[in-house]
Parts: structure tokens; sequence; C-alpha cells
């Protein structure tokens, strides 16, 4: 890896386009600045608002409260996602607390004549997930959502990023917010991808080099050759975990790879709406000479599969790796580090491939689309799970499920003992009753490690779906390479 | 939104870097859906033994009796992670009106503005000079002046805010109101912007 830092204060750059190229994030940007305040932010224009059932109630309240309706009942879709449960999900939410939650959001959307793919709905699952696999994600939009994991939807070439309440109270009230411009960050991946190391990795790596605060302030632009060749899915795993290097968000431009993706689905635009959008989205690339306030370089060679031992999503090595010594550990970050590994505990030095794992969970917004579930099936068609293990595999939406059923990837998995649930986001925060308990282990192919994510007490490793599969076959921590032919 | 101007209090030293939002209010207490009563379970698990509230832990800093005050200092990086809200709320609601840390994740930052929290930005060596005083010392935070000041030993720093976010702060206003009050430029650029997209597609 190796960085520039560009200390040029003076970027010709402006807003009008007369100065020098403009990057891919300033030719969205531009678009939806409606104001500057003096001294202060911009008002800044929302295109699509997402919403879920746990960080709107307190904003619908808010909107009630000031007596107002919300603004553009077109512009925002709902869903529920984080704390349905993943079986049953005909019955009632036995959970009290979750129940209500999800009964107001139902309530809050019909008073607001918001659209809402609730439980039971066809187009029900992970807010991140069903953006873009109902074509309502597109090139060129600014999205928004009261979740971190928005910058998902940037793989598509949008301004996407996840935002708190009173900013979802912003948009509800007025279809903006105010957002200082942020630093831009471009990192080139080049090169070709070892056998079994996909997106997951690559990201991982990324975050273990540059660390989980490496990209505060910075918004982010994947680039390069590997990057190109990747799948919507794929590029949609890069961005979504952006905001574990601290970045406010990540995106790619858009390409055939994306056009190819959202033609014919549901909400994309046809014929010759279809034309005139296209046309404008293929202006939507950084310009040659585009400028950015830092640049990483990546060699894609250098990438092996990852797996995470700590508490952040930065604490990553290679599964052939080992965890850092003292030794190797800066003198300042000793302390968190050593609490760290208390928590997971695991001692300094030791290799983690062939660590006795005991749940093993496949979902979340980061790796639950189709490709996800493909790709594991293909891998464990076949095989068995180890005994040891407890296999979740969570689709991230009500589509990818039925997907995988007419695919007969639910068969696969069932054969090889692993256990396919309805779609939510589930053990990625535990927020329902998929658990992990407390000094168990779980690989995972979500995008936080913090104590507690999965449950109070759980421990995490986050790595691909492929290592995830390698892992519940051979019950420990694997190295999926060893068992590809 | 209360106004803010000056804060001078004993503080509560939390040394730990990285603190991320999950800490600071785990996704099992996301179920409410008022903005009230966080407060209780302000680090829930770093406070209690087996999420037990009659067995604090005695060694966090919460538990210790000898620390209290309206100002919570924290190592770097402090907020990552999630986007919840409900981490500045649980802030506030325990008490806090200000959170002082040599770094912070932008959407906590953000988010405490937002509900009155101060966020305070101060040099890696000046925190850890406050956290070399004593657990009597007072720290004083004026927004006006965007000074922190070591009381004990007169020692202070500037801080950053933008001037619109001060407004905010001191008056007690947010910016939902703001954005009401600009409700006609938004509009207009609505249409401009609908007939601007009809134009730029028919000339591609
Ligand atoms: S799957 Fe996990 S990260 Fe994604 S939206 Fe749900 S809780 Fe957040």
């Amino acid at each position: 890896m190796n960085e520039t830092n560009k200390t040029d204060s003076s970027r010709a750059y402006s807003s009008n386009g007369s100065g020098g190229g403009r990057t891919l994030f300033e030719k969205i940007w531009d678009k939806h600045i409606i104001k500057k305040i003096e001294g202060g932010p911009s008002v800044f224009y929302i295109d699509k608002h997402f919403i879920h059932e746990v960080t709107s109630p307190q904003a619908f309240t808010g909107l009630n409260n000031r007596g107002i309706r919300l603004f553009r009942p077109k512009q925002t879709v709902a869903t529920a996602d984080h704390n349905v449960p993943t079986l049953h999900q005909e019955l009632p939410i036995k959970e009290e607390l979750s129940r209500l939650q999800v009964e107001a959001l139902k309530k809050n959307c019909a008073e607001h004549g918001v659209e809402l793919y609730g439980l039971g709905h066809p187009f029900q699952g992970i807010v991140h997930v069903i953006g873009p696999e109902l074509g309502i994600t597109q090139p060129g939009m600014t999205i928004v959502c009261g979740d971190s994991h928005t910058s998902t939807h940037g793989a598509f070439g949008a301004i996407a990023f996840g935002i708190g309440t009173s900013e979802v109270e912003m948009v509800m009230a007025t279809q903006c917010i105010l957002q200082s411009k942020p630093k831009l960050m471009r990192i080139h991946i080049d090169g070709v991808l070892n056998k079994g190391v996909v997106s997951k990795d690559i990201i991982l790596h990324i975050i273990s080099k540059i660390s989980a605060s490496g990209a505060t302030g910075y918004f982010v632009e994947y680039a390069g050759s590997t990057i190109r060749s990747l799948s919507m899915e794929a590029r949609m795993t890069i961005c979504n975990m952006s905001i574990e290097m601290g970045a406010r968000g990540g995106m790619i431009a858009p390409d055939e790879t994306t056009f190819n993706y959202i033609k014919g689905r549901k909400f994309a635009p046809h014929g010759e709406e279809w034309e005139k959008k296209l046309a404008y989205w293929k202006t939507l690339y950084s310009d040659a000479n585009a400028k950015f306030d830092k640049e990483i370089n990546i060699n894609a060679a250098e990438i092996e599969p990852m797996i995470t031992y700590g508490t952040n999503p930065g604490m990553g090595i290679p599964v052939t790796g080992h965890i850092p010594s003292l030794s190797e550990v800066d003198e300042k970050e000793k302390a968190s580090f050593e609490k760290s590994l208390r928590y997971m505990g695991l001692e300094p030095g030791m290799n983690i491939k062939g660590k006795k794992v005991d749940y093993v969970f496949i979902g979340s917004c980061t790796n639950s689309r189709i490709e996800d579930l493909r790709m594991v099936a293909s891998f464990v068609k076949g095989k068995k799970k180890a005994v040891n293990v407890e296999v979740w595999v969570v689709p991230g939406s009500r589509q990818v499920e039925m997907q995988a059923r007419e695919e007969g990837i639910d068969k696969i998995f069932e054969e090889a003992g692993f256990m396919l649930r309805q779609s939510g986001c589930s053990a990625c925060l535990g927020m329902n009753e998929d658990k992990i308990p407390a000094g168990k282990y779980c690989v995972s192919t979500s995008n936080r490690n913090f104590e507690g994510r999965q449950g109070a007490g759980a421990r995490t490793l986050l790595a691909s779906p492929l290592t995830a599969a390698a892992t519940a076959i051979t019950g420990v921590v694997a190295d999926v390479r060893e068992l590809l032919n | 939104m209360q106004k803010l101007r000056i804060i001078k209090s004993r503080f509560v030293p939390l040394k730990i870097e990285n603190v991320d939002t999950d800490q600071i209010i785990p996704a099992r207490f996301l179920k409410a859906t008022t903005k009230e009563g966080f407060g209780k379970n302000l680090f829930r698990d770093w406070r209690y033994e087996n999420n037990d509230e009659s067995k604090p832990k005695k060694d966090f800093v919460l538990n210790d009796p000898a620390y209290s005050g309206e100002i919570l200092v924290a190592e770097k990086n402090y907020g990552c992670g999630s986007s919840r809200e409900h981490a500045a709320w649980a802030i506030k609601d325990y008490g806090f009106h200000a959170v002082v840390s040599s770094f912070f994740a932008d959407i906590f930052k953000n988010n405490a503005l937002n509900n009155g929290v101060l966020p305070v930005q101060v040099s890696e060596s000046f925190l850890q000079k406050i956290f070399g005083q004593g657990a009597d010392s007072e720290l004083t935070i004026d927004l006006d002046k965007q000074k922190i000041r070591i009381d004990n030993t007169g020692e202070e720093e500037s801080f950053g805010i933008s001037p619109y976010k001060k407004t905010c702060l001191m008056n007690g206003y947010d910016d939902i109101d703001y954005l009401i009050s600009i409700k006609k430029d938004i509009e207009e650029f609505e249409t401009k912007k609908q007939s601007e997209n009809s134009k730029t597609y028919q000339s591609a």
C-alpha cells in the first residue's frame, strides 16, 4: 500500500465546473446544494430516504409535535428489518418492544403516506439490500437513511450515507439536511485477486491497513481495475464497510456492470426515460484531472483471505497470519489491544487458523445477497458442516430467499446442515432473538465485531462468505484456499 | 433545546480509545420509541456485571463515586460505529453536557450537536493533561470564546466549532427550525431541478 497526501489547499475546483476537473462526488454534490450558510454547512437536497423501525419513531414523533406532515412521502421508502424475527415471520412478534416498534412504523407510514415493505411483504428485507434490488438506488442520487451502512448504495455512483434521527426528522420535514463538504479520498485497487479472495477480503484488508478511524472526515471513491472487474454485489460489500474505517461513505463510478444490474428492475426507469437517464449516468465519473485530498494504492495480488481477531474492524489479519504480539503493538494502543484480546479470549501472537468456533453467521447487509448465497452454496455443495458449529444463513431480503429456494440453494444448505432463515438484520446486531451466547465464537460475514454486537459477551470474527463457509465445514477458522480444488 | 454557553464542572475520565456507539448504548436498548430514559443504560455492559444493575463493576469509572460532573472526557476516536442517535440521547440523559476527546467520529459529533451536547476536540497532549488531573479538579468550557480550561492549572486550549452550530447551541435553536424557515427555497430548487433534469436528459 502507498499513500499520497495532497496538502494543496488551493484545489482547482469551482462549483460551476469552470475550474479543473471534478470528482464523481463533486459532480453529484454540486447538483444537490440548495444554498450555503455563511460560516456553516450547506443545505443538501435528498433524492431518496430509506427508513426502518429503529431510527424513525422519534423522528415521526418530532414531526407530529411540530404539527407538520412528511414533506415528500413519494421519495421515502420504509421496511422493517432490524428487530424482526427470522423464523415464523407469519406469526405476531413475540418480543413486546420489538413488536411495538414494528407496529409504530406501520402506523406512522400509514398516517404519512409512506410506502412500507413490512413483514410479510414480498419486498421486505434489509434496507440496504432492497433499495438496490428493487432498482430504487440509482447513479447520481443522494440517498440517506438512519443507518450507518447506507454507504452500501454508493456502489451505484450515488452519494449515500447514514444519518442520525434528528436528521431523519429534517429529511421528513424538508427533504434536506445540513452538510459540510467532506474531504475526498480515492483508493485504487489494481490487479487480479488471488484464488479464494473475494470483495470482503479487499475491504477487510484496507481497513486493517488504514485502521478503524483512518478515513474519518473523508468520503471515499474506490477505483482501479480490480473494482471494475467486480459484480455489483461485490462492490456493495466494499462500499458497505466504508464506515468501518470512519469514512462518511464510499462510492464507485457507474459503468456497464451498474447499468446492466439496474436495467429491468422494479423501479428502474424504462423506455425513453431509461435512455435519458443512462446518458446522464455515463457522465458520472471523476475527471482525469480531478483532485483528491488523499490517494491510496493497493495491489490486489497482496490481498489474502482475511479475518478479524479483535473488537473493531481494523483488527484484521490474513487467516494464515498471527495476532500481533505485544512487541508489535504501538505503546499507546497496548491497553485497548489487551482489553480487546481479553474480551475475545485470545492471546497476543497466536495463530488464528485452527481456532475452534461455535457459530457461523452468513448474513447482514454486507454479505446476504443472492450472489453471496450462491458463492456459499457452490462451495458447500455435497459437504457437511462440522458437528461443533451451528450455521445460520439469513438472506438479506424476501426476494433473495425466494430466489435461493427457486435455485435449489435451500436444499444444498439443508444437506450441509446449514439453517436457512427468513430475512432481516438478525445476528448482525442481535436485536431480535438471534443472539450469539456469551463467550461463544462466531465467524460472521457481517461488518462489526464490537464487544457485545452479536449478543452480550459474544465473540465475533469477521470474514468473507467463503471463509465463513469453509469454517462451517471444518469447525475451525479455515483457510478456504486449502479446500478449493 | 436548552441554551449552552459556559459549562464549569468536574469531569468523568473514560480512559478508553475507539469507544463505539454499541458500547455507549447497546442495540438491545434501541427499542424505545421516545428519546428519554436512555441514561440509565449508558455504557450498560461496561457498568454492570452480567447485565445486572445490582452488580456494578467496581473498576468502571461511572461506578466510581470519586468522579462525577457534566463533562465526559474520553480517549481518541470517540463515538465510532453505528449512527444511532440514541448514543447522544444517552449521554445527555445521563447528565453530560459536553464530551471532550482528541478525536470524534463524524456521525456522533453531528448527533451530539443536534441534541445540545457539545463535542470538544482538543489536542492529544491537552487531553493527557486533563487525564492527569485529580478527581476534584474542574474544567471550564466557554462556548462563546471557544476555550476549554483546566481550572487548577489555568492551562487552556481553543477548540473549533462551525459558527452556525455555535449560534444554534447558544440560542437553543435546531436545524429543523432553520430548514423549515427556508422551505420556499427548497420548493424552488425542486422545480428548477426537475426542469433542468429533463433538459439534461433530452440534450444528451
Ligand atoms: S444488517 Fe447489520 S449493519 Fe446492516 S442494516 Fe442491519 S443491523 Fe445495520
